[in-house]
């Protein structure tokens, strides 16, 4: 049982005061000044007055930002979709596997996932460049093939700086989002019930669209949310794999800051990327309340 | 078993079509990494041809003083935080296994909130903070200049060492602590004896968690870092905005190996990763 505060009073301060007090003054005093930022008005170059005008937002959801708001949410929903589809597949191998086998897998998944980030994304530009590696084996295949039949003047393919490159990065920096809980759901599974399936003459894919998917659908959902919330608010990605066009919200929110110098206006931009974050958050707690009275009733 | 045996009907990784995807998969989050590591060898600017083995980019990149200085600056930013991170964590965890008090679910809700808000958000706010309220004092010397990147890196860091720990206080035996009480152990005591030593591989595992992230972070550290405080991501970041060099490469396939020591490391500690791997995709929830 937990003690009450007040029968140590001093210890209790001393615990949680110092922690309090951090969190207060470096976390929730700067998103309060943002918040206030995002009602207020430029005057002059670096003062601001609060003069709670809602402009600000208004001006977010002129069609220019809501399609930015739009397409990041698409992009970070494909993204999350190809991290499901490619993840699944993984994530039960894992689960079935010997324990010694778990235990290399679990570690080649979560290898990458420690990895910095802009190294990976640094890896991927390597790859994917103009005279990146893809580029350079498609050169000297399409070379050999020149020699048997005249194929023409080599035309490099653009894999880099446009919105498939974003995507392609944003699988390859989640995917390991998505499969760690994934697994974790999976493991809890009761093995017998997927026996029992099998036995009684269903299919393997039935027996996983059925069964497991079913089963693991909490673990499904929060692997979903724990790969769409990074996904949506991406900065790197876009900003180093995108073309002009591939620009997300983060991007835009940057940009007020460092170059545009409009703040007010970019701090309207985050609280509405706060927003959407804390809407994907509460849709996923209530289905999945909605699911575990459904399974009590 | 043999191997002729046929494959179970539940040991997926013995079948054709997941072998075959698992590797695609592996080679999908591997070649890029591993070409850039092997190419860091290469003795040649531009070419996917192997030219011969050499070093001479990792001599280049060890000559480079503003590698260097970023390189140190990351990991002595990474170290202090790491530290802090885990004193206020603790203390944080602590308070709330120990106590009921009102407006607890306040702080919970709070503590959860640095580890869900955009990266770009918080990182804003820094940049907002640091600019009109504290402004941090240009010029200071090494390594107190670091002290703003420092507080905004300890700030998202805690509340995770915070999960982690308050995960392993959960399994504590609170009659241990009654006990040591009865037996007259004061306060601090107890603290030292007895819940310490169960919280100590949670403060292990939520220091690595702590230290990875700092020196994982661009996005926060790109709004707080000021131009002489520059950290190892954000100068990778500059000189890839310009061009892929080996440089580069050499740089960054020394960073993958301290990770994947650190990781080595982390895992040895924590026992099997199986066991952990769940808890683990809970945390960046």
């Amino acid at each position: 049982m937990e003690q009450s505060w007040k029968k140590a009073k001093a210890v209790f301060a001393a615990a949680l005061g110092p922690p309090l007090v951090w969190l207060v003054v470096f976390f929730v005093a700067p998103m309060a000044i943002v918040w206030a930022y995002s009602f207020g008005h430029n005057v002059g170059l670096t003062e601001i007055s609060f003069t709670g005008t809602i402009a600000n937002y208004a001006r977010a959801l002129e069609p220019l930002y809501l399609k930015i708001f739009v397409k990041s949410a698409w992009v970070a929903a494909l993204t999350t979709a190809l991290c499901l589809v490619i993840g699944f597949p993984v994530a039960l191998a894992i689960t079935f596997a010997s324990q010694k086998a778990k235990t290399w897998l679990l570690l080649l998944v979560m290898l990458p996932f420690w990895t910095n980030l802009l190294i990976r994304t640094y890896a991927l530009i390597a790859v994917l460049r103009t005279e990146g590696y893809i580029n350079q084996g498609y050169e000297w295949i399409w070379t050999l093939a020149s020699k048997i039949a005249p194929l023409g003047a080599f035309q490099p393919l653009e894999l880099l700086h446009n919105n498939f490159a974003v995507i392609l990065g944003l699988v390859y920096v989640h995917l390991p989002f998505m499969v760690l809980p994934l697994y974790s759901a999976l493991d809890r599974l009761d093995k017998s019930l997927l026996e029992a399936s099998l036995d009684l003459g269903a299919g393997h894919l039935r027996t996983l669209f059925r069964i497991v998917v079913p089963l693991a659908l909490p673990g499904i959902a929060s692997g979903i949310l724990i790969t769409f919330i990074p996904a949506l608010g991406a900065y790197l990605t876009p900003d180093l794999l995108g073309g002009p066009d591939s620009q997300m919200i983060a991007n835009v929110i940057e940009r007020q800051f460092k170059r545009a110098n409009d703040w007010p206006f970019g701090a309207a931009l985050s609280f509405l990327l706060m927003y959407l974050t804390f809407i994907a958050i509460a849709v996923q707690a209530l289905l999945s309340r909605g699911k575990k009275k459904e399974g009590v009733g | 078993m043999t191997k002729r045996s046929p494959p179970g009907p539940l040991e997926y990784l013995r079948r054709w079509p997941i072998r075959l995807w698992l590797a695609g998969v592996g080679i999908f989050l591997y070649a890029p990494l591993v070409a850039l590591m092997a190419f860091s060898f290469n003795d040649s600017r531009r070419n996917i041809v192997w030219k011969g083995f050499t070093l001479k980019y990792y001599e280049k990149a060890f000559n480079n003083d503003g590698l260097i200085e970023a390189f140190a600056n990351s990991l002595t930013i990474a170290a202090v935080s790491t530290v802090l991170s885990v004193v206020l964590g603790a203390m944080v965890a602590l308070a709330l296994w120990r106590f009921r008090f009102p407006g607890k679910t306040v702080v919970d809700g709070g503590l959860a909130l640095p580890i869900v808000v955009p990266e770009i958000c918080m990182g804003v706010g820094m940049l907002v903070f640091f600019a009109k309220v504290l402004p941090w004092p240009q010029g200071m010397i090494w390594p107190l200049n670091l002290g703003a990147i420092i507080i905004a890196h300890v700030t998202f860091s805690f509340p995770f060492v915070a999960v982690v720990v308050r995960a392993r206080m959960a399994s504590f035996n609170r009659e241990l602590e009654e006990a040591a009480r009865d037996l007259g152990a004061g306060e601090f005591r107890t603290i030292k004896d007895v819940i310490l030593p169960h919280m100590t591989p949670s403060l292990v595992a939520g220091a690595l968690l702590a230290f990875t992230l700092s020196l994982d972070d661009f996005v926060i550290t790109f709004f707080t870092a000021g131009p002489d405080t520059v950290t190892f991501p954000v100068k990778v970041y500059s000189m890839v905005r310009f061009s892929v060099t080996p440089e580069v490469n050499a740089a960054s396939t020394i960073l993958i190996v301290l990770t994947v020591i650190l990781t080595a490391v982390a895992l040895k500690l924590q026992g099997d990763p199986a066991a952990t791997a769940g808890a683990h995709g809970g945390e960046k929830a």
